[in-house]
């Protein structure tokens, strides 16, 4: 059950009501609900209804309590609902601890409520953790006088492919659907029926398909609500509660992990008021089987000169042959993708300077530019926390450029959501069309052509109080990041840089780019590689910008690289995932830090396992500049952390990192502390010049939430959520390519066709939406990314 | 106190075609809207509060004091909302209002829309009353011919448009923030108090909701003024009012009459009870009001006196039950009747008129065991005062207070099916045996 301590963080004076509740004196804040003033008191009422993140309903009666006196010396005829009773100066108030009559209704309540409840708790999922369950034994009779029968329900139903409803455990609380309409806005499921039937139910042919569904079962105080997942495989006395942090996005969502016998059963949103309040996204609570498929890597792997087949190798045996090649090799680089730990980053960042000699590092595995790396040294890396969570709820406005929070940062939607709905922050996006994450937000729509977001920002009117969040797409259009940073310099509106993977901020403070040593020193400046040197106790670092992302790629096209440190990265997601296979293919050298098996493994000449998430310490730095440290899950792994493997590795080379351990990163990370001294100048870069392709449209896209990531592998009802894969585009524009709104369209780009059943949206004329990684790898299979043409026809190609 | 009929809202159903407008009109209809256009909207308020009209939906609270809650400085629109969801068991007194004399209804309507300031009014009808909804849409096509509705009525510069709303056919949306929730389209479901409709109703605006012969009695008011309604009735329950007269007694039906009658001068106008019957038990304002006896037949039907006789006045639905009835079949089927409508909010209500009915239901089939009676009161002590909303309380009425009267029947089901001490078919209209 959920109990919230009050919040005492208010910066600003509250009116204080004073009452009394079971002969307590207590003063609290005005509007107050007695539920929770007597919480002030540790005087725990029952509920089920009431939930602190949900507005007021009532429904249960469980909380009642008697009110001798209103605060206007009068008692109350009727035992009053203490979810729904606001304090009043001078009231007295007795819970069931002092008053026979708030007892005695409190017992009424839990009798009737087990009367048509199956009681089949020696079987149900939320035994041993059930708030009907507890109560029943705190507050309830010990025996039923219900000798009749009980309503019956055929069970479970299907509310999607993944939550299931047990109809006749359900006590018909709404909690789940006031969650669904109030807090994530997707109101698929409503009570049908009524009286003793009535019942939680979907529409006909409307599945419960939001991205947030898995809140509902976790703040189900019954065991009404189930995941196809989890119902049935453990028991919660039989599993071990970690807290962590979500991996799947840049949010830092703090989550509960839950394990038995070394496995992760399921998680759960974890309490944090900052950041993610009690909820989550399914992605968050779902997907998490990914680190355990087949394909895991258990064993160092080095490839066989003979045979060329990758063969399971000792450890030492690979990190000298690791040290080896790399020592041999002229022209390193290291790529290290953006889900790595900020400990795990550092570690690169040290290893690529210290044991490499070079510079050639970048954590961006997708489609990059110059200008952002420019941007995010100069304007990013290693700054403090300026806008947060609480600041959207505060902002006058908040500009939505280059990101869809729904789909790349669901904790960020949910948070943005309470802004717009219960503060009233004005949302404007600067996005192709109205999506239904941003009518959820009642966002303005700027309806922009992917490429023209810099004209698009510059023509907004902002003030100081202004947020302005730019995703990390805008990484592809020319001139949007510095459209970004002059609005904010000539309004005074903040902005905030968010990335869409956990480790890419971690990534960035750390110092994975070719340009920044850690904490935001540009490589550039004397004095920063200087101070780096010093703390790593070094002559000096390299002194010269390396290759970046895409420089990488095509040095080791053309044969002038000899080695590359892969950690993390899938080529699907680079801007060109054909090219890069080619470039890895023409590396002399690769050494690959994985988890599981992929296409760089394959490729590779060392293949080193390294632990996933759940199997070590870490930190993820989240979009806000948040440090969301996490413990260790499974003790008994034995996976090593990446800082552990490039530390033998640089052993080998006889070149010491100097940290072999998460801690030893971590403490070294917090000395450095983040760069005071002066910044690379950002030069300012221009919009593009809009080049109209005839009989081309512009491709505007992004990843949807529940995609092909594999992230996702192995979460099957999660999966089965989705949503449907679909084209959109103007009414006029499906007109003009010949398209039936409805009937399959297709794509064609420099790779190849596909095609997608047409939808009618409000984008503009010429622009088409398609999802980047929804059954179709949009870069691999047509060779095209957000701002990128295509040709488009009616038809299956 | 006056002891004879007092028709007024009933004065014309006999007339021929009493329910179009020219009949209407033929006996002096609006009139009172001609006399209220001309009227202060505050003034029009002042009347209905001075004449001491109170709600007759049942609760009896003053409607000139609701009117006069509307914040006028609330910038949102005003409305009023007429709730014709007569559902109650053994009401029956606004349907066939509506159905004879439906524009007396529509009068009142524009003079109270007028009076709280609404341009917007809704009439709720029960959807199950088709004919009801079909007179009323009538009436209200009439009134907006004859420019009673519409813009600018009758050059007054005040417009009111009526809407004639068919409910979908459950109790619960005669409880008037339920009635709003399904008025908006939503699930009709009971609303947290406060806000109060008043403040916050339809669409979040200040809303009055008001029973249906409260508001066809304020035309009345207005003509006649709050003195003449007030010389009818008692001191605390003013006017006129409709008893409806059902069950075993000779004449059934409709008596418009003072407030504070009795039964005993109602039975009287009625022709007593059915040829060889004896008055067992009755209830004084539909189902929910708890029953009374025949010790109980000069108790003033007004909300004091009746108050104090431990019931409540409730609609004034007189069902009236002859010494065939069986008390305890009587209150199954009121039971069955609340396990039916309840909406299923609130726990108390929803699994215990569910458990309440299957209790009643063995003792009616004579398979009673001992500590039931105890535990039905127990159950409804459980419920009462702790539900959402009214109707809960309204669920154990009956039992409670038949088991207070007639325990040894409820005893007595421990061994004998109900259907053997009070065989069905002596309590038949039409019974010819066992009377």
């Amino acid at each position: 059950m959920t109990v919230t301590e009050p919040d005492n963080a208010q910066a600003t004076p509250v009116e204080l009501v004073a009452l009394t509740i079971d002969d307590v004196e207590v003063s609290v804040p005005k509007g107050t609900l007695v539920i929770r003033a007597a919480e002030v008191i540790g005087t725990e009422v029952p509920r089920f209804c009431d939930h602190p993140l949900l507005a007021p309903v009532g429904a249960c009666r469980q909380c009642l309590v008697e009110v001798p006196d209103a605060g206007n010396g009068r008692p109350m005829p009727k035992p009053q609902a203490s979810c729904t009773l606001e304090v009043a100066p001078g009231m007295v108030v007795r819970t069931q601890l002092t008053s026979d009559v708030a007892a005695k209704a409190q017992e009424g309540i839990l009798e009737f409520l087990l009367a048509n409840h199956p009681l089949d708790c020696p079987v149900c999922d939320k035994g041993g953790e059930c708030p009907l369950q507890n109560q029943s034994l705190s507050h309830g009779h010990a025996e039923s006088r219900f000798i009749e029968t009980k309503r019956l329900f055929a069970k479970p139903l299907s509310l999607s492919a993944n939550v299931l409803l047990d109809r006749e455990r359900c006590v018909l609380c709404q909690r789940c659907t006031r969650f669904q309409s109030e807090i994530a806005g997707d109101p698929f499921i409503a009570l049908l029926e009524r009286g003793a039937q009535q019942q939680i139910g979907i529409a006909e042919g409307v599945p419960f398909g939001s991205y947030f569904s898995g809140n509902t079962i976790q703040i189900c105080p019954v065991g009404a609500l189930t995941s196809e997942d989890y119902r049935f495989r453990s028991r919660p006395f039989d599993l071990v509660s970690v807290p962590s942090i979500a991996e799947h996005d840049a949010c830092g969502a703090a989550i509960r992990v839950d394990y038995r016998r070394g496995k992760v059963m399921r998680r759960l949103a974890g309490d944090d008021p900052e950041v993610n309040e009690e909820w989550i996204t399914d992605k968050d609570r779902f997907a998490f089987t990914w680190s355990r498929q087949e394909d895991r890597l258990t064993t160092p792997l080095v490839r066989n000169q003979q045979t060329g087949e990758l063969e399971p190798s000792s450890w030492p045996g690979a990190l000298a042959v690791a040290a080896r090649g790399l020592a041999s090799a002229a022209g390193k680089a290291v790529l290290t993708g953006g889900r790595l730990t900020a400990e795990d980053a550092y570690a690169y960042a040290k290893f690529a300077r210290v044991a490499l000699g070079t510079n050639n590092i970048d954590f961006r595995s997708r489609a990059m530019s110059k200008e952002e790396t420019d941007f995010l040294g100069a304007k990013v890396a290693g700054t403090p926390v300026t806008v947060s969570y609480a600041d959207l709820e505060a902002a006058s406005t908040v500009v939505l450029v280059g990101l869809e929070p729904e789909d790349e940062a669901g904790t960020l939607f949910l948070r943005l959501r309470k802004a717009a709905t219960q503060f009233g922050v004005k949302v404007v996006a600067i996005s192709s069309h109205t999506t239904r994450g941003l009518k959820k937000v009642n966002a303005e729509l700027i309806a922009t052509v992917p490429g023209e977001e810099p004209a698009a920002l510059e023509a907004l009117e902002l003030d100081s109080s202004a947020v302005i969040l730019a995703g990390e797409r805008l990484a592809t259009v020319a001139g949007a990041l510095s459209a970004v940073a002059a609005k904010s310099e000539a309004t005074g509106a903040r902005f905030a840089w968010v990335p869409r993977r956990a480790g890419d901020r971690s990534a960035l403070d750390a110092g994975c780019l070719p340009t920044l040593l850690p904490g935001g020193r540009p490589v550039s400046l004397a004095d920063a590689r200087a101070d780096i040197a010093a703390a790593w106790n070094v002559p000096n670092v390299p002194d010269t910008a390396g290759l970046d992302t895409d420089a990488i790629i095509a040095a080791a096209t053309a044969g002038e690289l000899g080695a590359l440190v892969i950690g993390g990265v899938e080529l699907a997601d680079l801007a060109d995932p054909a090219a890069a296979r080619a470039a890895i293919e023409a590396v002399g050298f690769v050494v690959s830090l994985e988890v599981r098996q992929s296409e760089v493994t394959e490729l590779a000449d060392v293949v080193l396992p390294v632990a996933p998430p759940a199997e070590k310490a870490g930190t993820f730095v989240n979009w806000e500049g948040r440090h969301r440290r996490f413990e260790k899950v499974l003790a008994e792994s034995a996976a090593l952390p990446d800082v552990r493997v490039l530390a033998g590795i640089a052993e080998e080379l006889g070149r010491p990192i100097g940290i072999k351990t998460t801690d030893q990163a971590a403490s070294e990370l917090a000395e450095l502390n983040d760069w005071d001294g002066k910044r690379a100048a950002f030069r300012s870069r221009k919009q593009s010049a809009a080049k109209p392709v005839a009989k081309k449209v512009v491709v505007s896209t992004w990843k949807q939430l529940i995609d092909g990531g594999r992230g996702q592998d192995g979460a099957e009802a999660y999966s089965a959520t989705a949503r449907s894969s679909v084209l959109r585009a103007s009414a006029q524009t499906l007109t003009t390519f010949g398209v039936e709104p409805g009937a399959e369209a297709t794509v064609t780009g420099p790779a190849g066709s596909v095609a997608f059943v047409a939808e009618v949206a409000d984008l503009p004329d010429g622009v088409v939406w398609l999802p980047s990684n929804s059954g179709v790898n949009l870069g691999a299979v047509v060779g095209v990314g957000h701002g990128g043409k295509v040709t488009l026809a009616g038809g299956k190609a | 106190m006056t002891d004879t009929l007092t028709p007024v809202l009933s004065a014309n159903w006999g007339d021929e075609r009493a329910w179009t407008l020219a009949a209407y009109t033929e006996r002096g209809g609006y009139q009172g809207l001609t006399k209220a256009l001309a009227m202060e909207p505050d003034a029009i308020i002042n009347e209905v509060k001075e004449s001491g009209l109170r709600g007759r939906g049942g609760a009896g609270f003053p409607t000139g004091m609701k009117w006069g809650f509307i914040p006028q400085d609330n910038p949102n629109p005003k409305y009023l909302v007429v709730n014709a969801d007569e559902s109650e068991p053994g009401t029956c007194k606004d349907i066939p209002l509506m159905m004879a004399n439906p524009h007396v209804l529509v009068e009142g309507v524009i003079i109270a829309s007028r009076a709280i300031r609404a341009n917007y009014a809704f009439i709720y009808v029960r959807g199950e009353v088709l004919h009801v909804i079909r007179r009323l849409r009538a009436a209200v096509r009439e009134a907006y011919e004859a420019g009673h509705l519409g813009k600018d009525i009758h050059g007054s510069g005040y417009d009111l448009d009526l809407v004639i709303h068919a409910g979908a056919g459950a109790y619960i949306c005669g409880e008037e923030t339920a009635l709003l929730d399904s008025l908006e389209g939503r699930r009709g479901q009971p609303r947290l108090r406060p806000p109060f409709p008043a403040v916050a109703g339809l669409y979040a605006s200040p809303t009055v909701v008001n029973n249906v012969e409260s508001v066809a009695s304020v035309p009345g008011i207005i003509l006649g003024g709050a003195d003449w309604f007030g010389s009818m009735g008692t001191e605390k329950s003013r006017g006129h009012g409709i008893f409806s007269l059902s069950g075993h007694v000779a004449k059934p039906g409709q008596y418009e009459a003072p407030f504070g009658i009795t039964l005993r001068e109602l039975l009287d106008l009625g022709g007593g009870m059915r040829p060889g019957s004896e008055l067992k038990f009755w209830t004084p304002g539909g189902s929910s009001t708890p029953i009374l006896t025949a010790e109980h037949l000069d108790v003033p039907l007004d909300f004091e006196a009746v108050g104090a006789a431990g019931s409540m006045l409730g609609t004034r639905a007189l069902q009236i039950f002859d010494q065939t009835t069986s008390v305890v079949r009587a209150v199954l089927r009121w039971t069955e009747f609340y396990k039916h409508e309840s909406c299923g909010k609130c726990t108390p209500c929803r699994e215990g008129t569910w458990w309440l009915a299957q209790t009643l239901r063995r003792m009616d089939q004579g398979k009673g065991q001992p500590g039931d009676i105890e535990l039905l009161l127990d159950l409804c002590d459980n419920i009462l005062g702790r539900a959402f909303c009214a109707l809960g309380d309204g669920a154990t009425s009956p039992i409670t207070s038949a088991i207070e009267y007639f325990r040894e029947e409820f005893e007595a089901s421990m061994t004998t099916p109900s259907w053997e001490l009070f065989p069905p078919s002596a309590s038949t209209l039409f019974a010819k045996e066992g009377v």
